[in-house]
């Protein structure tokens, strides 16, 4: 029964052929994100103050920055900060969502009544106004802008969650585990949340994509990661004046980080449809 | 009932915002009148007595919250006291026209996207329309305003490269902010829509020889449409915050670009300020949607948690 479900979940995901390029096409950023800065003879530090703003060339594949920099090697670095920040982001947001949402929904009731309004009163604020406010007190850096981002990102996984937990609590084999003595933190560990596993996962993957545009934007408003190092939203806000000129230093980060954004959000969208058995047709 | 719970919630909600933003601003290490003179005891004293920081942080509180209320949102340190509240003035009604000109334009297109995805369930217009959903929500709105700005600014001078004078100027922002909520809408017209075509009363108004089109038109969108009008709280905020990033490249005097500016320019009574009047603006919109959904779909008001 269970390897039967999972059979299908696969088939229906490889059926969506434009899912199975999307998650390629991820694999293949994040591998270069790993092994690109190696093929590159310069440092993303480097500076080469007689060929600024190169185009793409034999020597500067991507071009070069205002510096003289090479953006291929910058590219990949930054592929890093926003493909780390991103993951990094969605994982808390994970870990907290899921907690609450299984707590909220395990103990029913008023607890379950008031943590959901929580998330409710979190939930109308404007997401990326809260981050850049946390990030304008605290000051920008790598640590300041997950702790941000993370701040109210749980809370779909929350919701999430606690609307799958709320299901599954009412079958039989829980309460026959509650029966037989079972800890309501192993009834949720073991029992509940391996159930609950595939809208998890696929919020997991829809989380990524947004946490990356997060960080982007907030580069882009100049509170993201600091000089020297780059994120690709570092890099789009840079070129920005000057792309009449040097379009390309605009090109290759842009068009890289909606790639990254779309092909996570096709590969969410393409796993919570196959996870969901009542699409089967 | 309904309307009581929604109201004491937005308010809740509203101080929360507003003792949050209090709180936040006395965390911010430092002292605002440590600068690069070293100033007198005396003056520093009567300074601090002046802009009643030596009383209790509950005083300040109280006359915190007294200034919120009566729409006073304190005053600009990069410009020289100018009150927040004449910038609001100022810049507030341009982001709104700009806002409302977005959202006209991605209310009909995400209706037709999303109806035209449901109607061809399946088939490739389906999978055409859905892509170009999923494409348009993962284009960051800077990116995209970008890249509008090049091709039909500057490469083909179709409109003007940025500022804000007539209809022209405002076409390409608006695009820019429109993506965004007409994929969101798209995709929920186009699951509601899927689910209304499969009820009974559709496949009647099909028997009676009804052409399949006016039946989507007829019955299926005005059920359809419903979620949608309860969703527009999330879209009214994602025109809010884009409007940051899109006023900043199209340099439109709006009052995101004044965001902008005072988060450059660390101006934190400012940024406060202007955070409290967004956080307000949108809790209020929100607030509103649910009445007007409330009252539309009778459905909405008994909806809980314990579905």
């Amino acid at each position: 029964m269970q390897s039967n479900y999972w059979e299908a979940v696969r088939r229906r995901f490889s059926e969506n052929r434009l899912a199975v390029w999307a998650f390629w096409i991820i694999a293949f950023i994040v591998v270069l994100s790993v092994i690109g800065p190696w093929f590159s003879p310069y440092s993303y530090t480097e500076i080469h103050l007689a060929e600024q703003n190169s185009p793409p060339c034999a020597k500067f594949w991507f071009g070069s920055d205002e510096l003289g920099r090479d953006l291929f090697t910058r590219i990949w670095w930054g592929a890093r900060i926003s493909l780390g920040v991103g993951i990094a982001a969605a994982l808390i947001d994970v870990a907290v969502g899921v907690i609450w949402g299984a707590i909220a929904a395990y103990s029913g009731g008023k607890t379950d009544e008031w943590m959901m309004r929580t998330c409710d009163v979190l939930h109308s604020l404007p997401y990326l106004l809260l981050v850049i406010l946390l990030v304008v007190i605290r000051g920008s850096g790598i640590l300041t802008i997950l702790i941000a981002m993370t701040m109210t990102g749980w809370i779909n996984m929350a919701r999430v969650t606690r609307a799958q937990v709320a299901q599954l609590k009412t079958f039989d084999y829980i309460s026959a585990a509650r029966v037989i003595g079972a800890s309501p933190t192993r009834i949720i560990v073991r029992h509940i949340l391996p159930n609950a596993i595939g809208p998890i996962v696929a919020m997991l993957t829809l989380t990524i994509p947004s946490a990356i545009f997060t960080e982007a934007a907030l580069s882009f408003l100049g509170l993201g990661i600091q000089a020297p190092a780059a994120s690709w939203g570092v890099m789009v806000n840079d070129a920005l004046s000057a792309m009449r000129y040097y379009p390309w230093r605009l090109l290759f980060p842009s068009f890289l980080l909606t790639l990254t954004i779309l092909c996570f959000n096709l590969l969410g969208n393409a796993l919570r449809d196959a996870l969901d058995p009542r699409l089967d047709r | 009932m309904h309307f009581a719970k929604k109201f004491l919630i937005l308010l809740f909600s509203l101080w929360c915002t507003i003792s949050g933003t209090f709180f936040l601003m006395h965390a911010i290490p430092g002292d605002p009148f440590i600068g690069d003179k070293i100033l007198p005891e005396e003056v520093m004293r009567s300074l601090y007595a002046h802009y009643g920081l030596d009383q209790p942080i509950w005083v300040q509180y109280w006359k915190y919250m007294k200034s919120i209320v009566s729409l006073d949102f304190g005053v600009s340190i990069a410009y020289h006291g100018r009150p927040v509240a004449q910038f609001i003035r100022e810049g507030f009604p341009i982001s709104a026209l700009l806002g409302s000109m977005a959202l006209c334009l991605a209310l009909p297109m995400g209706v037709l996207l999303g109806t035209w995805g449901a109607l061809s369930r399946g088939k490739w217009q389906d999978h055409l329309a859905m892509f170009l959903a999923t494409l348009l929500v993962s284009v960051p709105n800077f990116v995209l305003s970008t890249f509008l700005q090049y091709a039909f600014a500057m490469k083909i001078p179709l409109f003007p490269v940025a500022r804000w004078n007539g209809l022209e100027s405002a076409i390409l922002p608006m695009l820019a902010l429109a993506a965004m909520p007409t994929a969101v809408i798209a995709r929920l017209v186009r699951s509601n829509m899927v689910e209304v075509l499969a009820q009974d009363y559709i496949r009647t108004a099909l028997a009676k020889g009804i052409p399949l089109f006016r039946v989507a038109l007829t019955h299926g969108l005005r059920n359809a449409i419903l979620p949608v009008i309860s969703y527009l709280g999330p879209v009214i905020s994602a025109i809010l915050t884009g409007s940051f990033m899109v006023e900043k490249i199209y340099a439109i005097p709006g009052l995101g670009q004044w965001m902008i500016h005072s988060i450059n320019a660390r101006d934190y009574p400012m940024i406060m300020g202007l955070t409290v009047f967004f956080c307000t603006f949108l809790l209020v919109m929100v607030f509103l949607v649910d009445l007007l959904s409330a009252w539309i779909d009778p459905r909405v008001r008994v909806v809980s948690y314990a579905k």
